[in-house]
């Protein structure tokens, strides 16, 4: 089937069958790369995109439902929460081998758009579906909690 | 795999030393000038503007890399560290070896211990032939010149480096640079240099082996043989042909497995499902893991080899039959799988004299001769080109180079005419074999009356990862696999009479190095057993260590032994804890680094919650501080995540476990904070990637015990009556 999504505030014409997951869709056909291929079940998050705002995993999110939905990827994601929480990684040296951390990223901004002063538990409860092999788990938390900070300006 | 590096002197700041230090390198050879251009040396490229970039003879998963060689090179020239670019070096044998394996790899911890002083002789000759030419444009003594930020002062006169490329070109770098005097360290050490790899790793512009896109590109995923060392016999497409964006299927020669291509990796993988193969299962593993574990627990009755040097089961036998009470404990240990957040992948595609390989590329020597061996070429007519590796743990590096191998004959079953990207799905990973071997353990601890310990029998039972492998000759001797045995045969607590036994498990499923290979077993069974062995005798667990480590005038016992006290105090050790809570400790040396930790748990109504790790090392010179303490953060979280829960087993040679869900890792709610602390040492620098891991399985495992009572001999701990929270 042919398709337009909207990625990044930018209509792309697609062609593929239902059931295809926007995520080869992406990284595939669209060649935004930053979105990664972890696990395809949704039990690692490192596929992390924005649906009008909101984290999905776009390993599990199918084509034919996005008609008309605003799509973001890292490549994409911008605004006061985006810039804080790459400035708290960057300040922090959060990655490792970085290859979960577009998904981490996404789904922290996720979480600070949605509470803006989080507690420990809060980042845990809410980052939990994402793994990092690396185990970068602390310096995430402690960057979620600088990035609330730069955000309060 | 133990590899030392010479320490004495390390740091006295003269070339001579490290020239010593270093097998095979010699400074005249490797840093002769080339042609008129920016390459300064196979190291160093300076551009006309001024720009510097380092070449990585190693790769990035994750460690560090990137960072911690450019530091070394960037001190050498002060440079700006923010400008500094950097490259990954082709494949090289001559040019870019791992010093401590005589070709060009990354693994054992090794990539700062091989590279500091090539690395910096490089930086420094670089500098020297750039401030000799900038001092004969100036007329001024190479002396009066200063270097900062990359910028050349003398005087009025200014330049940046990129100036004076192509005058320093035509001179003949020092044979013997000079290096900077630690005292003047500006980088090295330096605990807010940012890494290198941050920028694109938080924008999505980092490019991973997956992220490579070539023009015409098809993309691969493999149908494998359910179980391990089944061949392939046939195959029927079925509706494969249907599915948009299929392009082709193809037998591999090698009998692995069906080749499927698609326009994108989801129509690989779609074709895949559709299509359904024969295997011929008559030299497979068809085994069940009751059965290995059974099979490995009865081959401890009888060791096939002696590990420990000079002792014998006679000896260690003599002192057990005298002792006043034996402490007694059997450990079994699971196939664990690597499971890198990238999956495992490779591209191949065609260049105007062979091919070219794409990949997070961690033994170069063994990918470049391999791959041109399938496809009928030169080693020479194959090129590598090293992009990041979405994490490895070994995983990466393996002796068949076997994803690379895949991708091999998945390009040429399609006549070499597209590039060919072959994908590893998880579930294809999980499947795939190279785990971290079964190992059986038994361990016997002699105690005297007064609570010493008089002897030591321990037993092990493991496949081997090294032998029928390039690697035989290096680890294993009288056949005795170092791997299987290493950090206990040579462990370095004083036990009178100790001997370790060793037998080899054998299986047609390939078995690899995980992160800090052996040690990932050895330190759990070691410091448990002498934890219960303190237990037993009344012993407080720090001072039965520290006492097994007294000896001052050995090195090893020493270093150690400082970081068991710096973490004893680090975590309050002698402050007693409340009821229902427990502190373990456990030490471990292993890649020439020193470890101790202390995990702090909490008995939360019968279900464990790991309040606190703390960690102490000495890896020699801390290059980079932040480095090191993010490596031990996470070898801690690897470490402590397989040991809660993880484990691959098998049915009738099939791998049980499919995806994450049935392979947990560790998530950001299992474990609470990690404090690492480096000791001051002027040091050898020393691995850092693996020596995280080993103790703090066991850490935990005795924190528990301490808890709650119960002791975990098995694992995974939530298989043995362990719930976390």
């Amino acid at each position: 089937m042919s398709l337009t999504l909207k990625i990044n505030g930018e209509d792309r014409q697609i062609t593929a069958d239902p059931g295809t997951p926007l995520l080869w869709v992406v990284r595939d056909e669209l060649n935004l790369t930053g979105t990664k291929f972890g696990c395809g079940v949704a039990s690692c998050g490192a596929c992390t995109v924005h649906v009008d705002g909101e984290p999905v995993r776009s390993c599990q999110t199918f084509v034919e439902d996005l008609e008309g939905a605003e799509i973001t990827t890292i490549e994409g994601v911008n605004g006061s929460v985006a810039a804080a929480v790459q400035a708290a990684w960057r300040e922090l040296d959060v990655v490792q081998c970085g290859y979960c951390q577009s998904g981490q990223i996404m789904q922290a901004v996720g979480l600070l758009s949605e509470t803006p002063r989080p507690t420990d538990d809060d980042i845990d409860s809410y980052m939990a579906g994402n793994v990092c092999r690396c185990a970068t788990y602390q310096r995430i938390r402690a960057a979620i909690h600088m990035a609330a900070e730069k955000m309060e300006g | 795999m133990t590899i030392e590096t010479s320490r004495r002197g390390f740091l006295t700041g003269v070339a001579a030393t490290g020239a010593a230090l270093l097998v095979g390198f010699t400074p005249k050879g490797v840093l002769a000038a080339g042609p008129a251009n920016a390459q300064l040396n196979p190291f160093v490229k300076v551009a006309a503007d001024g720009t510097l970039t380092v070449i990585l003879k190693h790769f990035e998963m994750g460690q560090g890399t990137t960072t911690g060689l450019t530091t070394l090179i960037a001190e050498e020239m002060d440079a700006d560290w923010a400008t500094v670019q950097i490259e990954f070096a082709p494949a090289n044998d001559a040019l870019y070896a791992n010093l401590l394996f005589g070709s060009q790899g990354t693994g054992g911890s090794t990539a700062m211990a091989n590279s500091f002083m090539q690395y910096r002789q490089a930086g420094a000759a670089a500098r020297a032939v750039l401030v000799q030419a900038a001092a004969q444009a100036w007329g001024v003594a190479p002396a009066d010149i200063t270097v900062d930020k990359g910028i050349l002062r003398a005087g009025d006169h200014s330049a940046h480096y990129g100036t004076f490329v192509d005058a320093a070109a035509d001179l003949t770098p020092p044979a013997e640079p000079v290096l900077k005097d630690p005292a003047a360290f500006k980088l090295i050490g330096n605990a807010t240099l940012p890494r290198k790899d941050s920028v694109g790793k938080t924008d999505g512009t980092a490019i991973f082996a997956m992220d490579v896109r070539l023009p015409d590109m098809v993309y691969a995923v493999l149908l494998r043989s359910p179980k391990f060392g089944g061949k392939l016999t046939g195959f029927t497409l079925g509706e494969a042909a249907g599915v948009q964006g299929f392009v082709d299927a193809k037998a591999l020669d090698n009998g692995a497995g069906v080749a499927v291509y698609g326009t994108t990796t989801w129509a690989a993988i779609q074709a895949r499902d559709a299509i359904t193969a024969e295997w011929d299962f008559s030299a497979s593993e068809t085994r069940s893991t009751p059965q290995i574990e059974a099979g490995h627990i009865a081959l401890l009755d009888a060791p096939q080899y002696e590990a420990a040097a000079g002792v014998t089961r006679a000896d260690s036998g003599a002192a057990l039959e005298a002792a006043a009470q034996v402490v007694e404990a059997e450990f079994l240990f699971p196939n664990l799988a690597h499971a890198p957040m990238e999956p495992l992948n490779c591209t191949i595609a065609a260049t105007e004299t062979g091919v070219r390989v794409y990949d997070g590329c961690q033994f170069p020597a063994l990918t470049k001769p391999t791959v041109a061996g399938i496809l009928g070429l030169d080693p020479e007519q194959v090129e590598i080109e090293t992009v990041y590796a979405g994490g490895s743990f070994g995983r990466r590096a393996n002796t068949v180079t076997d994803y690379n191998r895949e991708a091999a004959f998945a390009y040429a079953a399609l006549g070499g005419t597209r590039p060919v990207k072959l994908v590893w799905t998880r579930e294809d990973d999980l499947a795939g074999g190279f785990f971290r071997p079964v190992a059986a353990h038994r361990a016997r601890i002699g105690l005297d009356g007064d609570g010493n310990i008089t002897g030591w029998d321990h037993r092990i039972a493991a496949q081997s990862i090294m032998k029928g492998t390039p690697f035989e000759a290096f680890t294993v001797h009288d056949g005795v696999d170092h791997t299987s045995t290493e950090g206990l045969a040579d462990n370095l607590y004083a036990i009178p009479a100790m001997s370790v036994g060793l037998s080899d498990w054998t299986s047609p499923m390939p078995v690899l190095w995980w992160r800090s290979v052996g040690h990932s077993h050895t330190a759990y069974a070691k410091e448990v057993a002498l934890d219960m062995a303190a237990k037993a005798a009344g012993r407080d667990p720090v001072a039965l260590r520290r006492e097994l480590l007294a000896d001052d005038s050995n090195t090893d016992q020493r270093r150690l032994r400082g970081v068991l006290e710096l973490v004893a105090e680090k975590s309050g050790w002698d402050t007693p804890l409340p009821a229902g809570r427990g502190r373990g400790v456990a030490v471990h040396k292993s890649f020439g680094s020193y470890v101790a930790q202390v995990v702090e748990v909490s008995d939360i109504d019968g279900a464990i919650r790991i309040d606190r790790v703390v960690c102490a090392v000495d890896c020699g010179v801390a290059v980079n501080p932040d480095v090191i303490k993010a490596q031990m953060e996470g070898g801690i979280g690897f470490g402590i995540g397989h040991v809660m829960r993880d484990k691959i087993t098998m049915t009738e040679g099939v791998v049980d476990q499919a995806n994450f869900p049935d392979f947990e890792p560790l998530r950001m709610p299992d474990i609470g904070v990690i404090e690492v602390h480096i000791v001051p040492s002027t040091e050898a620098p020393t691995g850092v990637g693996e020596p995280g891991t080993p103790p703090a399985g066991p850490a935990l495992a005795n924190a528990i015990a301490a808890a709650t009572g119960k002791r975990i001999t098995k694992l995974p701990m939530t298989d043995h009556g362990i719930e976390f929270v």
